[in-house]
């Protein structure tokens, strides 16, 4: 009976050894959340760019929240001390990567390809750490997006609003035409992406200054008072239903002419697009009214992980591939998207594609490209969450915008610790 | 003295010589439940140590060992605006439900009690929701109690326009749709355990006291209802601790909304530990939530393991 039980622990080590065995030379193992229709489709680009380099693609999706139940994955990983070899991730959550001392290093394929003219300066904020390449960026969504239902901008004037009072005008004649004017959908993120859109309006400085630099004078001034009280009065142009609902929801609310407008980030084109829509026929797309000229952005970008010598050069391929000129346009075309570097050409893009493609490179150039706070490309995770429960408190009637205001500061204080 | 001594002695040293398989039989049990102590004691009370430690680190994204904050986590976790919230929903929560739970159940199972025809068809009725995981009940009622598409479209279309119950879309009223569903889930399970208890009652006690011309009300609150003290305490430890530990039926119906509206302190330590890197305030979380069971807990074990002795 012992024997029988020695033996049997002597195996399931054999086999759990096995299991443990590190992965091929030329295998990148990618942790990602894309696995949606448009985005599976995307990162199959890349994945057969690979392939056709001898490079196998060991696939391992977690998708849910987000993104965070990949990063609960990944803790798991890390702490096994047996990292993928890249991994999806947004914004400062590189930085908090990065700051345990797990990430590779890609400077040598940067520096070989020259990524830091194209790359845009704030984005390269996040795709490096202590001066090396840690990330290759994917893609840039950019956030102060307005998505509006062509007939219902028509039947409201037709012109679509350049500023607050033209956009309250617009909302107003809507409402009067017996739809909903916004669609929205009630989550804490989305409440935040449209505060974003309403601090950026109010001023790119003032955003700077308090989504970025966190200043506590602008955390609670004056202009932020103003910001809460815009959100206070876009509150009444949501439909009663709004609370819980998901974005795709909001954006068929608009497809279908129920809703007037969407304020949401270019991922929403995809489900236009999905219903057959045509932009500047079927919808018209323009930034937030008051933002034209400033650009809010988030990036997927691959965090490359510290892997043996035997694998860093499927590592190192993978990165080149990400950056190549026809990977990023092949692969924003279809995600919706803009190419993470300048200098790709913008005759795939659709309208709003090329729209974005130049916003991006001018607000790159005139230093009015910022990352965006509502999906966590201003301030680490706790910071951003610190302000969602004040934003989405506020949004939903809890409190005042004077109080509102005032508890974002005390907030952020409280998550900086 | 010394003479019962000397008889004793022998006795006690006697022992005749264990044959293996004697000494195997008295060993067995003990080489049987030893993996499984070992389990406990590393998967268990091992990681409550160390979730006590992380509690008491700086940790943030990952487990940190190298910066302490001494009850700097707890501090920061009292002066959260969320976590207040938390703890005022689980008192609303945590009260209603085992207030309506108990109540219902008894009530339910008084009734199943009165000898009535196909028991055995209603029985199972009010006791399969128990059978569901709490994700299936959260989503069936936040699909039911959504104005949009739930009950009060429903009623608007069957011509009662002016219904209205948007319960769930409203801050100070969402803990309680929560509430409903947790009860519907639930009360036939408590109802089960008063109809053991209720059938486990003394016949002779009934009659004596039918004899003594007391009313079926009387007998049911002066002599049934009193006897049921345990069952009552078996009730409460299992609602209780199913509502300290209540996660999914709040991510399944509001996901803590509209606004924080909902956020229970389970929901609380997995936001903090996993969306927000604050490893620390979510061991501290975590660690609140423990003694609150171990307050409910460690009595019921004492009065039911350590009170039996005493009686005896």
């Amino acid at each position: 009976m012992l024997r029988k039980l020695l033996i049997g622990a002597m195996l399931s080590t054999a086999m759990t050894g096995a299991y443990a065995v590190p992965s091929f030379a030329d295998e990148v193992e990618v942790l990602h959340w894309w696995t949606s229709g448009g985005e599976a489709a995307a990162l199959d680009v890349l994945k057969k760019k690979l392939e056709s380099q001898g490079i196998t693609w060991k696939d391992m999706p977690v998708a849910g929240g987000g993104g965070e139940a990949a990063m609960t994955a990944l803790r798991a990983r890390v702490t096994a001390g047996n990292p993928p070899t890249a991994v999806q991730a947004l914004g400062f959550d590189i930085t908090d990567w990065a700051k345990q001392g797990v990430v590779g290093d890609l400077t040598e394929v940067a520096t070989k390809e020259g990524w830091d003219k194209v790359i845009p300066t704030a984005l390269q904020a996040f795709s490096k750490y202590d001066g090396k390449w840690i990330a290759a960026p994917v893609n840039v969504h950019s956030t102060n997006w307005v998505w509006i239902n062509k007939k219902a901008l028509d039947a409201a004037g037709g012109k679509a609003p350049e500023s607050w009072d033209e956009l309250i005008a617009v909302l107003d004649k809507m409402k009067a035409n017996g739809i909903s004017p916004i669609g929205h959908g009630g989550q804490a993120w989305q409440d935040a992406t449209i505060f974003d859109a309403v601090v950026l309006g109010i001023g790119t400085d003032f955003y700077k200054s308090s989504m970025i630099d966190l200043d506590p004078a602008a955390l609670g001034g004056d202009k932020m008072v103003e910001a809460f009280d815009r959100m206070a009065k876009l509150r009444t142009y949501v439909d009663k239903d709004f609370s819980g609902r998901d974005w795709n929801l909001a954006s068929a609310m608009v497809i279908e002419g129920k809703a007037g407008m969407q304020f949401m980030g270019d991922w929403a084109k995809g489900e236009f697009l999905k219903a057959g829509q045509k932009p500047g026929t079927d919808f018209v797309c323009v930034r937030f009214p008051g933002t034209q000229g400033a650009v809010t952005f988030n990036s997927d970008q691959f965090m490359m992980f510290k892997v043996g010598a035997n694998q860093q050069k499927a590592q190192l391929t993978m990165a080149s591939d990400i950056e190549s000129p026809d990977f990023q346009s092949a692969f924003n075309v279809v995600k919706g998207s803009v190419p993470a570097r300048t200098d790709v050409p913008d005759t795939a893009f659709d309208d709003c594609g090329k729209k974005g493609m130049k916003d991006l490179a001018e607000a790159n150039t005139s230093g009015k490209l910022f990352g965006s706070m509502a999906h966590g490309h201003a301030n680490p995770a706790a910071v951003k969450n610190a302000m969602y429960d004040v934003i989405t408190r506020h949004f939903n009637g809890e409190m005042d915008s004077k109080a509102a205001a005032k508890a974002l500061v005390d907030a952020v204080a409280s998550a900086k610790m | 003295m010394a003479q019962s001594q000397a008889e004793i002695a022998p006795v006690l040293t006697h022992r005749p010589s264990r044959t293996p398989k004697e000494a195997l039989q008295e060993w067995l049990p003990k080489l049987v439940l030893a993996p499984s102590f070992a389990i406990i004691l590393i998967f268990v009370y091992g990681f409550i140590i160390f979730t006590a430690v992380l509690s008491v680190s700086g940790s943030k994204l990952l487990p940190d060992f190298s910066t302490w904050v001494g009850l700097g986590n707890y501090v920061r976790l009292f002066n959260h605006p969320n976590w207040i919230t938390a703890l005022k929903n689980l008192a609303i929560f945590a009260s209603l439900y085992i207030i309506v739970c108990s109540v219902l159940g008894l009530g339910l199972a008084i009734l199943l009690d009165q000898k009535i025809r196909a028991e055995g068809l209603i029985r199972p009725i009010f006791l399969y929701p128990m059978a569901l995981s709490f994700i299936v009940t959260g989503v069936a009622w936040k699909w039911f109690l959504d104005p949009g598409i739930g009950l009060e479209h429903v009623m608007q279309d069957w011509g009662w326009t002016s219904f209205s119950f948007r319960w769930i879309k409203e801050g100070q009223y969402a803990i309680y749709t929560i509430v409903i569903a947790a009860v519907w889930q639930s009360s036939g399970f408590v109802m089960a355990m008063f109809l053991a208890g209720l059938r486990g009652v003394d016949n002779e006690v009934i009659k004596a006291a039918q004899i003594d011309g007391a009313s079926t009300v009387t007998i049911y609150r002066r002599i049934i209802i009193p006897l049921m003290r345990p069952v009552f305490l078996s009730a409460f430890v299992v609602l209780a601790h199913l509502a300290i530990k209540s996660y999914d039926l709040v991510v399944a119906m509001t996901d803590g909304g509209p606004g924080t509206a909902t956020w229970t302190p389970a929901l609380f330590m997995q936001k903090f530990t996993f969306g927000r890197n604050e490893m620390g305030m979510g061991a501290a979380s975590a660690i609140i939530m423990m003694m609150m069971i171990f307050a409910i807990i460690v009595p019921y074990l004492y009065s039911e393991l350590g009170g039996k002795n005493e009686r005896r």
